[in-house]
This record gives C-alpha cells, structure tokens and sequence, in this order.
C-alpha cells in the first residue's frame, strides 16, 4: 500500500463500507467490491483511479489486480477522468426508435463535443449507453443516479441550463 | 380480465410504504406461511400454481426450487434478479420503485420455502435510486418484525439486503450473476452443476425474476389452484408486458396469459394501437432476443390461427414462423422503421455485453455488428448478407451461455423475415429509409 493516499473515506462512509461488508458471510468482503467501487468512483470525481483502487483494495483486504480485473469489466465503472456531469444517452432500439440520435446530436452539438469527450472546463461529459430499462420513456439519458425519460431537444436544452446554472455534479455516493 | 394479480394497487398513493402496504393486506401470507405452512408445502403451491419464471426463460419455479438439496448443512440461499437489461424490457422496474414491500414479501415467502437465512436482491447499477427505495422498505420490514431475528416469533430469521450491478447485461444471467455478487467479473459458470446444486459461496441457490417473486403473495393468499386457473394451457397466471416503440400508449400492461395479440396491440385498454397515421410492421415480442416478426405473423399464427399472449402460442411454428414470450418486453415497429438499422443497435449492443469467454460469442457479435453498419451505412454486398446468416449459425448452440444464441436469433430472423429489405439497402447503396 502507498504511503499516503490521496483518497481516504470519511468516517461516515467507512461506516457505511463496514455496514456493507457485514452484509455477507464472513470472509466473503470481496462480495463488497461493486457497492464500495460505485462510492468511491463518486468520491474520486467520478472515476477510478490507480490510487483509488488500491484504496478500495486495502479496505477489502484483496489484491489490487482483483479490483482492476473487475473495475475493467463494467461499464459503468470510468477508468479515465469524466466532467463534473457525465451524460448517458441510451443509443439501444427502442430509444433509436424514439429519436435517441437526435438528442444525441443536439447534446453534442450544445456542449461542442462528441460522445466520449469532456468539454474544455471539464463540465460535461457525454457517454453513450445500452437500454436503461425505461424503453416506454424513451428517448431517455441518466445523469448521476437521476433518471430523465420521455426526452425532447427542448427539455434537453433546459436541463443544460439548470445544469450550468448549478454547476451540476453527477458524482455523488449513490446510496445517500 | 377479472383480477389483477401483480398491479392490482400500484396507483395507491404511498403504497411503497409499509403502512400502506399493510393496510391493502400486505404482509399478510407471509403471517399465513410462518403459522400454517412447513416450507414444503409453500414450494407445493408454487408448483400448483404452475407459475413460470418471468425472467425470460419461463421455468416452472416450484419445479426449480425443488431441486434444491435441504439435507446438506449448508447454508441456502435465495437471490432475486433484478438486472432488468434486456432491451424493450421494463417491467421489474415498476414493481421495485412503486411497490417493493410486494417484493419484499414475496423474497421472505420464497427464502422460507428454500430455508435461506439470507436473501438478496441483486439490482443492475443504474438503477441505484431504486435500490434506495427498496432499502427503504427493507428497513421497514425489520423495524416491523418482518425481517430479522425471529420474524413474528416463528422461529425463523432472515436477513435480507440489496445489492448493485455495475452495469453489464450478462450479470442478468444467473451464474454470472452470482459471479458479480461474489465481486467478481461477470463471466457465466459452465453448467452443470447447476446453482440450486453450486450456486452463491458454492452453496445451494435459486435465482428468481422480480416479476415471478411479486407473484408470490398472491399465490399463498388464493392458493396455487386460484393462480392455475387463470391464464391458459401452460401460460399460467398474469404476466407483465412492457409495450413500447410506436405504439400508441407504451407503458408497463398486466395480461392475463391468452390474451390475444392483436387485443392488447389495438385495444384502449393496452397499447392503444399504432401512432396516427401508421400501420403496423413488425414486433420484437419478448425482449430484444427474441425473433422479429411481421405484422402478419405476430397477429396470426402461419396456419392463421390468432395468435395470442401465451409461451405456447407465440413460439407457435418455431423459428420459422414464430417467436418466443421471453421477457415480455414488446417493441412496435411501425412502416417507417428501417429493419437493418434496428437490428445494428441490437448487435452492437450484444457486441457490447459479451463477456468475451467463448470466441464464437466474442467474435461473432463483432462482426455481425460490423457488417450490419456496412450494409446499413450502403457499402454492403449480397454476399453479406449469407454472411451473417452464417455467422450467425457458428454463434448458436456453440456458447457458454445463452448471449451467444440471443445475439444470433435477432440477425438470423431480420434476415428470414425481411430479406428484401437487406437486398434493397445493397442495390441502393444506401438505407431506403
Ligand atoms: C444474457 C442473459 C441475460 C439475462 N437477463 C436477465 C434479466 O435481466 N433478468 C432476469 O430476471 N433474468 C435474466 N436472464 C435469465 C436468468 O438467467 C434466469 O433464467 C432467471 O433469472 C431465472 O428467474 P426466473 O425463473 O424467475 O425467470 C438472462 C439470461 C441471459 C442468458
Ligand atoms: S456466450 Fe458470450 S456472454 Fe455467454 S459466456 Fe460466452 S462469451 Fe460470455
Ligand atoms: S432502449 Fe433506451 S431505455 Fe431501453
């Protein structure tokens, strides 16, 4: 383990890591992985880094490798630097069906950036992703753990400017 | 239909609440199961009630809870899946957000059936503020005796927890499913051995759908014969239907099993029929998996029979003429969708989710993903698409798990079914659309 990390939970969140750790039989902590990960993916600015997973591996007493190996595996784990707000714009059928790639565009085209990128101040990310299982919405995006279904160029455009406004954060712990 | 069984008080405001959960009668089998029943005897109304996975694959669950083996000192246990990824699908979600103590209620009647101590509900990532609603409830459950030690001083104790995906369809897989609870990567065992025999820590395990273990409550309240008796042949009960696509009114529908397709497609009542001023062209039935078909055959059966909403009468004619229920995500396609182009988003999606641990699966959607964006993009051949039929057999039966078969139906019927329009995209070098 590093010397000194940049990451380390609060109390309250080792506390909440410790009450997710009981939750399975003794020995089994490794079953914690996905639940710490998505706490510590939202305290490293939405993303994992190198320094991050050693963290979650020390408190999980397992193999760095072991929390690589899975960190990879999942999409919704970043394993590079995202913007404050990360955009997820469901691209599958029945979204396609809906109109999803004019949303897409007119994300793309309002942020000047295409899917996959970061703007220049680092606000916005935008992220395409498989059916988020709320196709009678469609088109729909995912924002943090935030929802935003039945989609049209002009809501889109309001939620941007909310978003700018507030200075919106998509990286907050997901179980509070 | 005469009772809703699933949905019947998802309008109630705040049902999601434990005290109006038990006002409507909440809770109430499991009250029934701790004074009355041995564990046996609630998998023996499962059983009769003849009550079929609602997962996709439409296994009988009593029959899969009594696989498992009760001699061992093992500890069991009792996993709902709530990974809800396959495209069109939509229907778990409701339940979990509007009315979780159902689940709830209904993981307690399973896990004291299979004698679990501890339960969970393994829930796919995005859909975190969800879990946070069913931990709510969760937390509920215990303060009222419901969960925990000693539940209403039978003698059993459960715990029950939630647990989160991280986004990855094959975790909706129920080896891979137990793989990522254990922290792992979400690669699929080789089965056999099965997970009632080896399943979560190696230990005996049943893995249900949402929608199946919502059904339970009612099951014990009315008694397995009062389910059987509704539906049809071998679809018994009520299923959940997540309609969307061009269709009128998408949304989550309760069906009684036999209603018939072109009933829920037009009727008010259900889809409410196709957007003003377009005609039907073709459904995806049960979830992106599972084959396409055309106006004329969703409606009828090749022999022209009605087709209706049941397992039996959609896989009517095999995969020639027909399709499967799956996992009753029903996806409208109305004359102006290009066929190609809806299929490129589902191999690029399966593309995307295969774990990669067999090469015809990690291969093969790759490239079926690769020729469908030539011919879609007007650079394909006619040669593609024998191509992709290929391909698409090297993919069947070859796999690990199911993926491998699910990302092949969908091309191997588009191509069946709407060869022509395959052939125009390579004449014009372009989508006619
Ligand atoms: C690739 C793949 C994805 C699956 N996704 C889901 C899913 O999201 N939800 C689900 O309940 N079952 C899913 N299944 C089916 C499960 O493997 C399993 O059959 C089901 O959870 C059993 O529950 P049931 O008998 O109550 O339907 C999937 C299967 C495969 C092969
Ligand atoms: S069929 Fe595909 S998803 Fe399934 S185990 Fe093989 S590679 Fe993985
Ligand atoms: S396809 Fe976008 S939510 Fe299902």
């Amino acid at each position: 383990m590093p010397e000194k990390l940049n990451i380390e939970f609060n109390r309250e969140t080792l506390d909440l890591v410790n009450k997710i750790i009981k939750r399975y039989p003794e020995g089994r902590q490794k079953s914690a992985l996905l639940p710490v990960l998505h706490i510590a993916q939202a305290e490293n600015h939405g993303w994992l880094s190198s320094e991050t997973m050693e963290y979650v591996a020390s408190l999980l007493d397992i193999q760095p490798i072991e929390v690589f190996e899975v960190a990879s595996f999942y999409s919704m784990f970043n394993l590079q630097p995202v913007g404050n707000c990360v955009i997820e714009v469901c691209q599958t059928g029945p979204c396609m069906l809906k109109g999803s790639e004019e949303i897409l565009a007119h994300f793309e085209n309002r942020l000047g950036i295409k899917a996959g990128e970061t703007t220049a101040d680092g606000k916005f990310t935008i992220k395409t992703v498989e059916c988020l299982a709320a196709c009678g919405n469609a088109p729909v995006i995912q924002v943090g753990t935030e929802y935003h279904e039945n989609l049209t160029t002009q809501k889109a455009d309001d939620l941007l400017e909310k978003w700018q406004a507030e200075n919106k954060t998509s990286h907050t712990n997901p179980y509070l | 239909m005469a009772e809703k069984i699933l949905l019947k008080n998802i309008d109630v405001p705040g049902l999601a609440s434990f005290e109006v959960y038990r006002k409507l009668g909440g809770y109430s089998a499991v009250e029934k199961v701790l004074k009355n029943f041995t564990p046996d005897q609630v998998t023996s109304e499962v059983t009769k009630s003849g009550l079929r996975g609602r997962g996709g694959a439409g296994f009988p669950a009593g029959m899969k809870w009594g696989f498992i083996d009760k001699k061992t000192n093992n500890p069991r246990y009792f996993v709902c899946n709530f990974d809800e990824s396959e495209p069109g699908t939509f229907k778990d979600r409701h339940i979990g957000q509007l009315n979780p103590h159902q689940l709830i209620e209904g993981m307690i009647l399973g896990s004291y059936a299979l004698g679990a101590r501890t339960s969970y509900i393994y829930i796919r990532g995005e859909l975190f503020y969800v879990l946070r609603i069913i931990e709510k409830a969760i937390a509920e459950a215990y303060k009222n005796g419901f969960l925990g030690e000693n539940i209403l001083g039978s003698g059993y104790s459960l715990d029950l927890y939630c647990q989160p995906g991280a986004g990855a369809y094959i975790c909706g897989e129920e080896t891979a499913l137990l793989e990522s609870l254990e922290g792992k990567r979400g690669n699929p065992r080789i089965k056999p051995p099965f997970p009632a025999v080896v399943g979560l820590y190696g230990c005996p395990t049943v893995v249900n759908n949402v929608e199946t273990i919502a059904a339970l409550p009612w099951i014990i309240n009315n008694g397995g014969e009062a389910y059987s008796a509704v539906g049809i042949g071998n679809s018994k009960g009520t299923k959940l239907i997540s309609a969307c696509g061009h269709i009128n009114k998408p949304g989550i529908y309760e069906i009684e099993l036999g209603l018939p397709v072109e009933e829920f497609i037009y009727s008010d009542e259900y889809c409410g029929g196709i957007r003003p001023g377009h005609t039907l062209k073709a459904v995806v039935a049960g979830g992106s998996s599972v084959p396409i078909l055309p106006a004329n055959l969703i409606l009828k059966t090749a022999e022209g029979k009605p087709r209706l909403m049941s397992y039996e009468s959609l896989s009517e004619g095999g995969f020639q003429s027909g399709t499967m229920l799956g996992s009753g995500g029903f996806i409208v396609m109305d004359e102006t969708t290009c066929i190609v182009k809806n299929l490129l988003t589902f191999a690029k999606f399966y593309h995307h989710e295969s774990c990669g641990q067999c090469s015809p699966c990690r291969e093969g959607t790759g490239w079926m993903e690769k020729i469908l964006h030539r011919i879609e993009s007007g650079h394909g051949t006619m040669k593609d698409i024998d191509l992709l039929v290929d391909i698409s057999k090297h993919i069947e039966g070859n796999t690990i798990c199911p993926l491998g078969d699910a990302a092949a139906w969908p091309v191997a019927s588009a191509i069946r079914h709407f060869r022509e329009e395959f052939e125009e995209h390579v004449k014009l070098q372009k989508c006619p659309f």
